[in-house]
């Protein structure tokens, strides 16, 4: 919380009461503050997240047990003990990317900041359900960190994937871990539910007079389609980890074969909210990035409705695509048909947006700032794992790399490199209206190359040791995998010192204080943001601002 | 948007306001939506045991009333498989495969042997590979109807009446397949589970329905 000090000394605004601390950051109803908090929360979240990975990586990055012995120091420590602490760690490590960080940095945190301001409101349409949204995800994560700390059947933890399947979160899970784990999921999904139905609350009624939809900048879009996707999936997921939870506990048999059950319907109803998740991981990103594409090209958006609308295209077929992540349980050769022209016809709205994106640089005024090193970056990267995916939704294909190192690849592509290189490009471009000081340009840059580098030393290799039919979820693995297994184990060092460099550029901008300008990027800036001070005051837009036909997106 | 206009509260109160009431509108229609998600989840449970029980999908094998009449010249081999899960049986199929023409009623037995010194109530579960065939492997006697509770000791010989539609020939995606493997699994009777009537021991039929030892097998 030391950011509360910070932020108070920046802002000279008459207009500006603000709360006592604790009234302020625990019974906050400002959506920046709380926009704030969850920021705090995802990079606290991200650290663990990313503590786990390296785990991964110490232990794969030679062959036999390195960590995750029975007697190593993990197992003294009494964690992560043995070969089932390692799927622990993996399971841990997934759910707190997937529901702690991305999500709670995407939506919770920009889409508090921004989306409001975007559209011109003075907060949330709910700004104390705004509230128990966020400490509903603190006490989740509290639930899931205790989850790793109790028996879980064969050891600590939970260890069978962010995919919950059963037998194996059923029968193989017996300990409380599980059952821990899935309320936190439960907890996880109110908080997003209630945040989403928020967010489609406040952009269908609390635009400033002017911002018709058809003008409303694409951020908000994302958040609004998002949103949609959130309070559709959702729901599927909750039912679904509910009847985990009363197969395990209360003796229903929804997944039971031996009563007349369907194991393979869990992965039905799971992928059926599993798939639009990962465009409710992404979407944002796509709409930060349109925005920090503009503005440092100095240029509108090329194509701002096909923009708009390729989301929405998007959001659509991601709910008639999941059982592509389901090739291999059996399906008619007519039903994989139809998956794989599905998910291939994703490729249009997305080969729309990075058309648009290129097309919106091309002849621009560039300027190569932090922010647009990420988002170039995350073009880059995300095609990448784009044209991976293309190549997944092959079934044929998948029938030989499903569950191999390719698929770790693609995913890690798409979200690690992508949508984390998204929330980057967000930060920076937002770093001074968000905490009215500077950043280093130096240091941010010099985050990215070695970010850039390593992510890109680490999740590259896996590609071809997926395609020489390395599985995923081992400990272990032939001596065979061992060179590029070592290649990304050093990518993963690079990384860390990448982390530690955000580090520094934070520590840099906190003590060098640095005053923020309004307007720090000058005329690419078109959105309603930077029209307010940085940081914006604690309540704003008390009058409405009057959004003219001719105004940029 | 006006009576937010010199309030420095940004909270707009439910239900209090023009702005409150929409607000609640949209609120309402999500938590709707919401519901109905929830509800869409667990009524796909019922919707996909019938799905798969009406179309044979994934390889659920159905049960037919009677054979049918044409019996077709194309013979397909079917092969048999026995698993146990958690109980203390013995369980085995007699023959490791059958020839048996399209239409034609074949007729497996199984042999279940319970090892323990306690009577044990078992579920035999059911599937068929390719999974395509599922929608004409059709069964018209089978152990795997009900629960079967076995004595200690007792050995009991199951007789399986069993036929393959002859559509089997005409659907594009198993006309070309000569084999069709029939798996059981015996899994422990779950309590409260009904069906349960007790298997009398069976007395072994002497003349098969049809279906002949599979040759070179």
């Amino acid at each position: 919380m030391a950011h509360a000090a910070d932020i108070d000394h920046h802002d000279g605004h008459g207009a500006d009461d603000k709360p006592p601390f604790f009234q302020r950051w625990f019974f906050s109803t400002n959506h920046k503050d709380i926009g704030t908090l969850y920021i705090l929360f995802a990079i606290m979240a991200g650290i663990v997240g990313g503590a786990l990975s390296g785990l991964i990586r110490w232990e794969l990055m030679h062959p036999g047990i390195q960590i995750f012995s029975e007697t190593g120091l993990l197992a003294e420590w009494g964690v992560f003990k043995g070969k089932h602490g390692y799927n622990a760690v993996v399971t841990a490590h997934a759910l707190i990317m997937i529901f702690f960080m991305v999500m709670p940095a995407m939506i919770g945190g920009f889409g508090n900041w921004f989306v409001p301001i975007m559209i011109g409101a003075p907060d949330m349409a709910f700004p104390r359900m705004n509230n128990i949204s966020f400490w509903l995800l603190v006490a989740a994560w509290i639930l899931l960190c205790t989850s790793m700390f109790v028996d879980g059947g064969p050891g600590h933890g939970f260890g069978g994937g962010w995919t919950i399947y059963p037998p194996l979160s059923t029968s193989g899970h017996t300990g409380p871990a599980m059952d821990l784990a899935i309320l936190s999921l439960h907890l996880a999904g109110a908080s997003s539910i209630l945040g989403a139905i928020n967010f489609i609350t406040t952009i269908f009624n609390m635009r400033a007079p002017g911002m018709t939809l058809h003008r409303m900048p694409l951020f908000a879009w994302s958040v609004l389609i998002t949103a949609f996707l959130l309070l559709l999936s959702l729901p599927v997921l909750a039912g679904a980890i509910t009847m985990l939870l009363t197969d395990r506990n209360f003796g229903t048999h929804f997944f039971d074969p031996a009563a007349g059950g369907d194991p393979v319907m869990f992965q039905h109803l799971f992928w059926f909210f599993g798939h639009p998740e990962v465009y409710i991981l992404i979407l944002p990103g796509f709409g930060i990035i349109s925005h920090i594409v503009s503005t440092f090209s100095r240029k509108p958006v090329f194509g701002y409705l096909a923009m708009a609308y390729a989301m929405v295209a998007i959001g659509f077929v991601g709910f008639i695509v999941w059982a592509h992540h389901m090739y291999t349980v059996g399906m008619s050769i007519n039903l994989r048909a139809y998956f794989v022209a599905a998910t291939m016809i994703i490729a249009v709205p997305t080969g729309v947006k990075i058309f648009s994106w290129i097309a919106t640089m091309w002849g621009g005024s560039i300027s190569f700032k932090t922010p647009m090193l990420w988002a170039i970056g995350f073009i880059f990267l995300f095609t990448v794992g784009g044209v991976t995916g293309v190549v997944l939704s092959n079934a044929g294909i998948d029938y030989s790399l499903h569950d191999t190192y390719y698929v770790v690849a693609h995913f890690h592509y798409v979200l690690s490199l992508g949508a984390v290189f998204a929330i980057f490009a967000g930060f920076y471009y937002w770093f001074e209206k968000m905490w009215g000081v500077k950043y280093n340009e130096f240091l941010g840059a010099t985050h990215f190359w070695i970010m850039f580098v390593g992510v890109n030393l680490v999740f590259f290799p896996q590609h071809f040791l997926g395609l020489d039919g390395m599985p995923r979820r081992y400990v272990d693995y032939p001596d065979a995998f061992a060179k590029w297994n070592y290649v990304s184990s050093v990518g993963y060092m690079i990384t860390v010192l990448g982390v530690g460099v955000f580090m520094l550029v934070l520590l840099e901008a906190a003590i060098r204080r640095r005053k923020a300008e309004a307007n720090p990027w000058g005329e690419g800036a078109t959105t309603l943001e930077w029209t307010l001070s940085s940081p914006p005051p604690f309540h704003q837009f008390s009058e409405p601002p009057v959004i003219k036909a001719d105004d940029h997106h | 948007m006006s009576e937010t206009g010199s309030d420095r509260k940004p909270a707009v109160k439910a239900g209090d306001s023009a702005q409150g009431r929409r607000n609640k509108r949209v609120a309402l229609i999500c938590v709707a939506a919401f519901a109905g998600m929830i509800g869409a989840a667990y009524a796909s449970v019922p919707l996909y045991k019938l799905f798969c029980q009406v179309t044979g999908f994934d390889g659920t094998v159905r049960r037919a009333e009677a054979a049918p009449t044409k019996v077709l010249d194309k013979s397909v081999v079917v092969r048999f498989d026995a698993n146990i899960r958690d109980l203390p049986w013995t369980f085995t199929t007699e023959q490791v495969s059958q020839d048996i023409k399209l239409g034609a009623s074949g007729l497996a037995f199984f042999k279940v042997t319970n090892n323990s010194d306690k009577p044990q109530t078992g579920r035999a579960i059911y599937n068929v590979v390719p999974e395509q065939a599922g929608a004409y492997f059709q069964k018209i006697e089978c152990f795997c109807f009900s629960n079967q509770t076995i004595e200690p000791g007792q050995t009991i010989e199951f007789p399986v009446v069993y036929f393959v539609d002859p559509r089997f020939a005409e659907d594009p995606e198993t006309k070309g397949k000569s084999e069709i493997t029939l798996s059981y699994t015996f899994f422990r009777a779950v309590e409260g589970d009904d069906g349960g009537k007790q298997a009398d021991a069976t007395p072994r039929i002497v003349q098969p329905l049809g279906g002949t030892p599979s040759k070179g097998l």
